[in-house]
């Protein structure tokens, strides 16, 4: 039993080795840079934070996150649900195909789309602009497998309940299916938080406009120019990746049930 | 006269098809999503394989049809065959290093009394980081001088290598860096697996006298074989579109050696407008990864078989 705590321990630090590292440094002085101790922070130089974000406009680029993120995830749990309901509840004609193309778009790489996606939000004047980091990702094929499989799960005990009580069936999905399915849709969307603020190929292509850097953009221009003052570095990409983690503290529960929902599928 | 009657037809039929409001709602649910998809999904597939036989910059009126030339022409200059080994290599490399060490993770985790949630949120941890934020940290922790890799191999009078420009270690250090992103996925579709066995076995075998790794040997791999095939098939897809810790640590050098698909395609579209090439390595990575994927569910196939018989 001791030794398999030992070997996990060890390998526990040797895993959060970058990130303890990456604390430690954005509080160091740039003097004591490259003297130790390296993993645990003895200086507190939170001006560090404060100089990241004079010498590249990082309140912007997060800003610019923040609406994007927003948005996708706003509508990733709106259409996944939405579509998830009608593929798993409604009866209409055409069902079975839909449901196997949307399916399919799942198993097709990015980089396939890539080039006509940006072509195509380049034609529509979308370039540099919110609404193109935003809609063409606003629907997840992935979303809409995984609500369709909780509502099919779902006693449908309630929404025949409400149609006998008259409501419209549209009625039901939002009132009674929508309500019902949140923890279902919290999964949906601590995925689709991390997919978007993480992201850096869409913005990468689409913006050109330092005004509308994303963080993670923001931050890989910012290492290039600035790759020799550790502390910002190391400052810009705490900043960078905190939201994320804060992210996957809050809702562990959501996400570990996702992936094992995914992976069994 | 026929108008009257054809739509009086498709009347009928709605009401038919719409008895409880479904079509209805079916319409107003779907519709958006399926615009959405089928403009930035669905039509760009069909444009790109038109794309991919066409000769353009994306902005001359002219698009000469060169069919097959743009995969001729990447193949021919070297620049596709190295894009597929780096990659291959890389894929390869992560997606079974961490399988094998999330494996033994996941059971040491599952051994252990206490602590097991906080084990799989460290081990979770670099899985939810923002991959562009850890590279630029881990391409601070590779640098040959004062970096901290080599600074902790010094103290044990080891000289490390200049990771990230070696021709020989560039490669091997983007591979640690996405074992290392990717380890934790792996830790908890075990443990999720794990759970689910069923206990009788392992005592069984204990009361046998089978030891510890005969157990895991002859009992523990047959029944997770599922589990570590479908690891296996998603390690595969995601390492083949890796592309934003190579773009941050080495953009694809040096000499190459790092080139993956996704930066050959970044670099062909964006850096020399040559949108029909990047198209080509796009209907490459799309070839090559449904190909191991159907090899693999073969394999998953003859797999699950073998532990049912």
């Amino acid at each position: 039993m001791a030794t398999r705590h030992l070997l996990l321990i060890v390998g526990g630090v040797v895993i959060l080795v970058p990130l303890l590292w990456m604390l430690t440094t954005s509080l160091k002085s740039p003097g004591e840079v490259h003297l130790p101790p390296y993993l645990i922070p003895t200086s507190f130089e939170w001006s560090n934070y404060a100089e990241a974000f004079r010498v590249d406009q990082f309140d912007r680029f997060y800003l610019n996150s923040a609406v994007m993120t927003g948005g996708i995830v706003a509508g990733q749990v709106i259409f996944s649900s939405a579509a998830g309901y009608a593929f798993a509840r409604l009866r209409f004609p055409g069902r079975g195909i839909l449901f196997a193309v949307v399916l399919a778009t799942m198993m097709m790489p990015v980089y396939v789309t890539l080039i006509p996606s940006y072509l195509i939000v380049r034609t529509f004047g979308w370039l540099d602009t919110y609404t193109g980091l935003i809609v063409p990702r606003l629907v997840s094929p992935f979303g809409i497998f995984l609500m369709r499989q909780y509502y099919l799960s779902l006693s449908a005990d309630f929404e025949e309940a409400a149609l006998v009580d008259g409501a419209s069936r549209f009625r039901v999905w939002r009132s009674v299916a929508l309500p019902m399915s949140a923890p279902a849709l919290a999964t949906v969307g601590i995925f689709a938080f991390l997919f978007s603020w993480n992201d850096l190929l869409w913005p990468l292509i689409i913006t050109t406009d330092p005004d509308m850097r994303t963080v993670q953009l923001g931050l890989a221009m910012f290492s290039g120019r600035y790759g020799t003052q550790w502390t910002l570095l190391a400052a810009g990409s705490l900043i960078a990746t905190l939201p994320a983690i804060v992210a996957f503290l809050v809702g562990q529960r959501w996400l570990v049930r996702g992936i094992a929902l995914g992976a069994s599928k | 006269m026929a108008r009257p009657h054809r739509s009086g037809r498709v009347k009928s039929w709605y009401r038919r098809n719409n008895r409880l409001g479904d079509l209805s709602a079916a319409t107003v649910l779907l519709t958006p999503p399926l615009v959405i998809l089928g403009v930035f999904t669905i039509w760009p597939i069909v444009y790109s394989a038109y794309l991919a036989l066409v000769d353009w910059d994306g902005l001359a009126a002219d698009r000469p049809f060169v069919g097959f030339d743009n995969f001729a022409r990447l193949w021919e200059s070297g620049e596709l065959p190295q894009s597929i080994k780096a990659t291959v290599i890389y894929t390869v490399a992560v997606a079974v290093g961490s399988v094998v060490v999330g494996l033994v993770v996941a059971l040491l985790i599952e051994r252990v009394a206490h602590g097991r949630s906080l084990y799989r949120a460290v081990y979770f941890l670099p899985a939810v980081t923002a991959t562009v934020a850890v590279s630029v940290v881990w391409g601070l922790l590779l640098d040959p001088g004062p970096g901290y890799i080599n600074t902790t191999l010094r103290q044990f009078g080891v000289e490390g290598p200049n990771w990230l420009r070696s021709t020989t270690w560039a490669l091997p250090a983007v591979i640690g860096v996405g074992i290392w992103k990717h380890l934790g996925f792996n830790v908890v579709v075990f443990l999720a697996g794990l759970a689910a066995l069923p206990r009788d076995v392992f005592e069984a075998s204990a009361v046998d006298g089978a030891g510890s790794w005969r157990t895991i040997r002859s009992i523990l791999l047959p029944l997770m074989a599922p589990i570590i095939l479908l690891l296996l098939i998603m390690g595969t897809i995601d390492g083949f579109l890796v592309f934003d810790q190579v773009f941050i640590l080495t953009e694809g050098g040096p000499l190459g050696t790092t080139d993956v698909l996704g930066m050959l395609l970044y670099r062909r579209a964006f850096r020399f407008f040559d949108l029909g090439g990047a198209a080509a390595v796009g209907w490459v990575m799309f070839g090559l990864v449904a190909a191991i994927t159907l090899v693999q569910w073969r394999a998953y196939g003859a797999g699950a078989k073998g532990v049912g018989g």
